[in-house]
């Protein structure tokens, strides 16, 4: 059963600690085997999604909303599943080298591991909610993982920028999950790929496509979300290499390429996707290389990725989602393999400063060579599979139908920025003269070597044999973003055309960037200012006034005052039961009166020992118009057929006045603590509260919404509860919980009283304690 | 007679409100004791006020003769009374010894937690 293989890496998270009392520093080894199996179950598959099957696994969770735990593996989501699984098997052998000895290593192979899980559940789930509940449990564990080094200031701010920037799009995503469950009237993604034509001619079509955008684009960091993706490099760089490039970010690319066939091709769509995707891929690029902490470089080249992938499925055409697939494919194998060299120098030169860096190659060959493949795929340099995903991807912006000239400009310029990224991460550390670093420079261990080793290798194998990835992978992929059967032929020579000349020039442009890196840098210092004013500013400020208006709002409503409180209560129970009363149900006040001269007598002792009560400045006489209330509704009870009612409140009411005769003579005696003016202002808000539930009463007699339940009572009193009072046998029979319920909260109450009664016994005999129960109290 | 109790029950919810917007503590469970003796005859009453006719089985019947007030409500009143009362008893045991350490009967005095 896939759904029980994939969820139980939960289980797995939370034996982490016990494996770790068994295997001690050999844990990350021993759970890379679970994504590793887990990658070779996904590899069985493909055969059968080869083939254009869609493999199910139907599992009902809540059936009567519509909800499931059906997985569904098409082509996008087998390329998305070998994604996690294989990236996550290196990322946590790498964990295993590059957190060596760490304190908390458990923790974030917990974490870690949850994370995997949440985002195969993500892109797996078939059901609109199950999607929604693991997007949001991928948005918690990043939290977890971004503020791993929780004792550092920085690292907290940004792990809740991370959070509050994507889970905040999750409340948006959610609103339109509804709205396009709602449309479409499905709840199963697989279903809703099949009704594109409807849903985009639906009403909902705009206000959904907002929502989900904008979960899509916080998640995936674009323009003008993009800010916390940088910040979220202060997690370990395990998790960056893992969750912000390769994996979590792109969980928002899944999410539009999932819907792509449903809600794909409009020209709102087009629009959005492709402008707001070039956009964010030109600023990536661009603010990358203002940068020369490499783990920022390759962060914000991550945000260019992830805005060239946006724009492509904007794009749409054929050409477009083809590059798209394969352009997923290479930037998650080299820029998995790039974070963890990024890592790897980290750990060993005890920088991230590519200026401080220098003659590295020497000293560690292995990852020299390593970042160079990686990075001429970044480039997208022949022959590397990078340079396939480029090629395509100029081919597609040439054929994009609306903004070509704008989008051609931006991706080029986008192109030429990256190729400098890719020369300054690959080349400054390892070339040039070597530089003092704070540690002394060695070859990492294999374990960190490994994974960026095979990704690397990846991007070379799959340049070299691209049928290797488009005869069955991308073909079924692109067919799911597609929606229908999709050819792809890759190849790495497409002949002399206008993207190879584009791809030259930029090239050239790069490597002159390159060499003027430290003088451009300068200039665009210049800037500064100008980006400090960035949509990053707007989130602090956001930040700032959620603090502000809690801060004031709390000093006006939770003041302290009771009265202040239950005056608010009271306004809105008016406002409320006045507002549907008036002006939904003109009150239909039926008036046939039929009173009886000792009634009326009974009615107004009580009516009058309520108002007495309110108004005497006598505790006695409170008391006193307390009880010939009580007294007075206890006749009444009885005149009006109700005997148990009358017993039981002839019992309390006497019980209650002893009990305030008891304790009310020994509080002090009433003062009169309020102003003339609080008295009318709160003699007329008790009175409109008089007024409302008198008519409330009346309009309630006329109106049975429902056919009442009692009749049932009645009749099977006898018969089948063997009581001939069937108030009784309501109370011990049909709603013996209720009475269950009732004791308890009496023997409650009694503890309570006999508590506070005994804390006072003990406090005279020993005057010391009472020092501390006063400030307790 | 349900419009007679309809205004009856008015005049007992506005005391209550009255009474509970009081700075003074007794006050204010006064004003609770008014409530809830209000709310329960708002429930008795909306269901219908018959006169004579007690929810009972004669003796040898599997079912009453005439029509019978609806027992339901009562039932329903019956557990809130009970329930009134185990709240009124908490609350004034709990008023009493609120002063003990307050020494005020003022609900403005016990609204700093540190005293």
């Amino acid at each position: 059963m896939m759904q029980l293989a994939v969820l139980s890496g939960f289980v797995l998270a939370a034996f982490a600690p016990l494996l770790h009392r068994w295997f001690g520093a050999g844990t990350s080894f021993v759970l890379a085997a679970f994504p590793a199996a887990l990658a070779l179950g996904f590899l069985s598959l493909m055969p059968a999604v080869m083939d254009g099957e869609v493999v199910t696994y139907a599992v009902e969770w809540v059936p009567s909303l519509g909800m499931s735990l059906t997985f569904v593996i098409d082509g996008l989501s087998l390329l998305f599943a070998l994604l996690i699984t294989v990236i996550g098997t290196f990322v946590l052998i790498y964990a295993g080298g590059y957190l060596k000895g760490h304190p908390d290593l458990v923790r974030f192979h917990i974490v870690l591991v949850a994370f995997m899980v949440s985002m195969l559940g993500l892109v797996l789930a078939d059901g609109l909610i199950t999607l929604f509940v693991f997007w949001e449990l991928t948005s918690i564990t990043s939290y977890l993982l971004i503020g791993f080094n929780h004792a550092d200031l920085e690292a907290r701010k940004s792990a809740r920028q991370g959070l509050f920037v994507t889970v905040g799009g999750g409340l948006a995503l959610m609103a339109g999950l509804v709205m396009l469950g709602t449309a479409g009237g499905s709840w199963s993604l697989a279903e809703l790929g099949t009704m594109g034509d409807v849903l985009r001619e639906h009403d909902l079509y705009a206000p959904l496509l907002i929502c989900l955008l904008l979960g899509a684009f916080t998640k995936s960091a674009q323009f003008p979300f993009h800010f916390w993706l940088p910040n979220a490099m202060a997690a370990p760089t395990p998790v960056s290499a893992y969750l912000h490039s390769a994996t979590m970010v792109k969980a928002g690319i899944y999410l539009m390429a999932r819907l792509q066939p449903s809600l794909g091709g409009t020209e709102m769509w087009i629009g959005i996707l492709s402008v707001v995707g070039a956009f964010t891929m030109f600023t990536g690029a661009f603010l990358a290389i203002r940068h020369t902490n490499i783990k920022k470089l390759l962060a914000y080249s991550t945000i260019m990725a992830l805005g060239t992938l946006t724009m492509l499925l904007g794009i749409g055409t054929e050409g477009a989602l083809i590059a798209f697939v394969t352009f997923l494919l290479a930037h998650s194998l080299y820029k998995g393999a790039l974070f963890m060299v990024a890592g790897i120098l980290d750990h060993e030169t005890g920088t991230k400063d590519v200026t401080a860096m220098g003659g590295l190659r020497s000293l560690m060959p292995v990852t020299a060579l390593v970042a160079m493949l990686a990075a001429l795929s970044l480039a997208g340099i022949p022959p590397l599979f990078g340079f396939i995903a480029k090629e395509l991807m100029f081919e597609s912006v040439l054929e994009a139908g609306a903004f070509r000239w704008l989008i051609l400009l931006l991706a080029f310029s986008a192109a030429f920025l990256t190729i400098g990224v890719a020369a300054i991460v690959a080349l400054r550390p390892f070339f040039g003269e070597r530089r003092a670093t704070p540690r002394v420079a060695h070859e990492a261990p294999v374990s960190m070597l490994l994974g960026p080793a095979v990704l690397a290798v990846l991007s070379l194998l799959l340049g070299l044999v691209p049928v290797l990835a488009s005869m069955g992978l991308l073909t079924a992929a692109a067919s799911a973003v597609m929606g229908e059967p999709v050819t792809v032929s890759l190849s790495l020579w497409h002949g002399v055309n206008l993207p190879l000349i584009l791809s030259l020039v930029s090239l050239a442009l790069g490597y002159v960037l390159f060499r003027q890196w430290d003088r451009v840098r300068a200039r665009l210092a210049r800037l500064d200012p100008l980006i400090a004013r960035g949509p990053e500013s707007g989130y602090d400020a956001f930040m700032h006034w959620i603090t502000v208006v809690s801060d004031w709002q709390t000093r006006i409503l939770q003041n302290g005052y009771m009265r202040n409180y239950l005056m608010v209560m009271v306004l809105t129970l008016i406002a409320l039961i006045g507002n549907s009363l008036l002006l939904r149900h003109s009150p239909e006040i039926a008036f046939h009166l039929d009173v009886r001269f000792h009634e009326v007598v009974v009615v107004s002792l009580m009516v009058m020992g309520a108002l007495f009560a309110a108004i005497t400045r006598s505790r006695l006489s409170a008391v006193v118009s307390v009880g010939i209330m009580g007294f007075s509704i206890a006749l009444t009870f009885i005149l009006f057929s109700a005997p148990d009612l009358g017993i039981t409140q002839l019992l309390v009411e006497t019980l209650t006045v002893i009990l305030l005769v008891l304790v009310l003579f020994r509080l002090p005696r009433f003062a009169t603590l309020s102003t003339p003016l609080e008295r009318v202002r709160d003699f007329l808000v008790a009175g409109c509260v008089g007024v409302l539930i008198t008519l409330l009463v009346l309009t309630a007699w006329g109106i049975d919404q429902f056919v009442p339940i009692s009749g049932y009572m009645i009749e099977n009193s006898v018969t089948l509860a063997h009581g001939r009072n069937i108030v009784n046998v309501i109370l011990v029979d049909y709603r013996a919980l209720d009475t269950l319920g009732e004791i308890f909260v009496l023997a409650l109450a009694a503890i309570g009283v006999i508590a506070m009664l005994k804390l006072r016994a003990t406090e005279k005999s020993k005057p010391a304690s009472k020092e501390k129960e006063s400030t307790d109290g | 007679m349900e419009p007679v109790m309809a205004v009856a029950i008015g005049l007992l919810y506005a005391a209550a409100i009255f009474l509970m917007l009081r700075r003074s503590i007794v006050k204010l469970v006064i004003g609770l004791m008014l409530l809830s003796n209000a709310a329960n005859l708002l429930i008795f009453t909306s269901a219908g006020m018959t006169r004579g006719a007690p929810p009972l089985i004669p003796e040898g019947l599997a079912a009453p003769l005439g029509p019978v007030a609806d027992p339901l409500p009562q039932a329903v009143v019956l557990t809130a009374i009970v329930i009134a009362f185990g709240v009124l008893a908490f609350a004034v045991v709990l008023i009493r010894r609120a002063y003990e350490i307050v020494k005020a009967d003022d609900l403005d005095k016990m609204k700093e937690t540190d005293t």
